[in-house]
């Protein structure tokens, strides 16, 4: 045994991880799959007087669609978005993320929800739902309320969750079948965290245009907003252009990283609008 | 302390544990299942992965009290299961262990790919393994292993589907 003691949890319902939370004031933790929260806790870089395992509820694995988007419980593994057992109507880009992230017996307990509560800045997730434009749902004491995926991610390791919130499910806008979408992420070996990840969403038909990038580096997943009139006119962003943007996010990113980033958001962006 | 009920290589056990014992120390310490490996411990190499319900996890960053319910199946309880035979004896045919540390883990994230994948082809196989360090082989006889399983499978399969 390596992570200090602490008192352990296992509510049905969400109702009852809310109140659990609060119970807890602030010394009370989350615990989806644990791939990340698990080791953090055993290196003892990770704190909990409390551990709330929300494994056993059952609502937080459910999808439900709604027409034009789709609203995914946070306890969702990404196995499951590998596989598309959900349905796909993002054109396979969940399932294209999903396949790239650690090793399949991580992604059998790792969850989209427990994934976008860690907030790495160097995950997955965080910048492919931003650049889906997902919407986060969010339960507390005092009912629900939803976010958005910028005003979600706060920075690196924080979100906007207070200590008495969880995240109970990513409500997702469907593509139409005329967008395109690339994800490009630089690393050293397969399954290992991105140095450099970009997103680019373009579905012309609902007029909607996302460019996103994402790292340590970087301090999590951005918006590139100024980046995002050239893929919505089919041209190719200048390379200074690409540069400014992202020196505009992170004044301080050495050659290498610049280039890794720059190198990923030209690739995602040309495979967008070629 | 917590109350733990679950399946472990087809057994009921039942259990008082400390709620931050991971599921390899349980099956480890509790259960005396040593063929369950601990390598790096924090989810990197592999060592330790076991199937839990049908699916290959990292029994060492999975809490032993989240597993409330579940089957477990380690190296120990492989016996019965057809792939598994047959990784084994390719595993001793391609010479895909030498030290035999990696190897309950390679064959609890083997059987999986074998299971998942019909046609994969070496870099999808060597891509699946990537969670899964060999400090002994360099990977060439674990792949040639794997892959043999899998053709053979895939002959099975169509040799059935020719007879019907």
């Amino acid at each position: 045994m390596k992570a200090p003691a602490f008192d352990y949890l296992r509510p049905a319902t969400i109702a009852e991880a809310v109140a659990a939370l609060a119970e807890g004031a602030g010394g009370a933790r989350i615990l989806a799959g644990g791939q990340s929260l698990v080791p953090m806790l055993n290196l003892r870089v990770a704190f909990a007087e409390t551990l709330i395992d929300i494994g056993a509820i059952a609502d937080l694995r459910a999808v439900v669609d709604e027409g034009e988007t789709v609203l995914i419980g946070a306890g969702v593994t990404h196995a499951t978005l590998e596989d598309g057992t959900i349905g796909d109507h993002w054109r396979g880009m969940p399932a294209f993320v999903a396949r790239d992230i650690a090793y399949r017996a991580v992604r059998n307990r790792g969850t989209l929800g427990g994934s976008l509560c860690h907030a790495d800045p160097a995950a997955d997730w965080p910048v492919a739902m931003m650049a889906l434009g997902a919407t986060m749902l969010l339960a507390g004491p005092d009912g629900e309320r939803a976010l958005a995926a910028k005003d979600f991610s706060v920075d690196v390791f924080t979100t906007a969750l207070e200590e008495d919130e969880m995240l109970t499910g990513i409500r997702l806008p469907k593509l139409s079948p005329s967008a395109r979408w690339s994800y490009r992420k630089m690393r050293k070996k397969a399954g290992a965290f991105g140095e450099a990840i970009a997103a680019v969403v373009h579905d012309p038909a609902r007029g909607f245009t996302r460019v996103v990038a994402g790292s340590s580096a970087v301090g999590g997943p951005c918006r590139l907003e100024a980046l995002e009139g050239a893929v919505a006119l089919g041209s190719l962003a200048a390379e200074a252009a690409i540069r400014t943007a992202l020196a505009e996010r992170e004044p301080d990113l050495d050659r290498y990283e610049m280039q890794i980033h720059a190198t990923c958001l030209r690739r995602a962006m040309k495979e967008v609008s070629s | 302390m917590t109350t733990l009920s679950l399946t472990v290589n087809g057994e009921p056990v039942r259990s008082e544990i400390d709620p931050r014992l991971s599921l390899a120390d349980f099956l480890r310490e509790n259960l005396a299942l040593k063929g369950t490996h601990l390598g790096c411990e924090h989810g990197a190499c592999g060592a330790c992965t076991v199937v839990v319900d049908d699916m290959p996890m990292r029994s060492c960053i999975t809490l032993a009290a989240s597993c409330e319910g579940v089957r477990v199946t380690t190296v120990e309880g492989f016996d019965d299961d057809p792939v598994v035979t047959r990784l084994r004896q390719a595993f001793r045919d391609e010479h895909a262990l030498q030290c035999g540390y990696c190897t309950p883990g390679m064959l609890a994230t083997a059987r999986d790919i074998v299971l998942r994948h019909d046609r994969p082809d070496v870099e999808q196989i060597r891509a699946e393994l990537a969670g899964c360090i060999c400090r002994c082989t360099g990977y060439r006889g674990i792949v040639r292993a794997i892959a043999h399983v899998i053709e053979t499978k895939s002959q099975a399969t169509e040799a059935k589907a020719g007879t019907t």
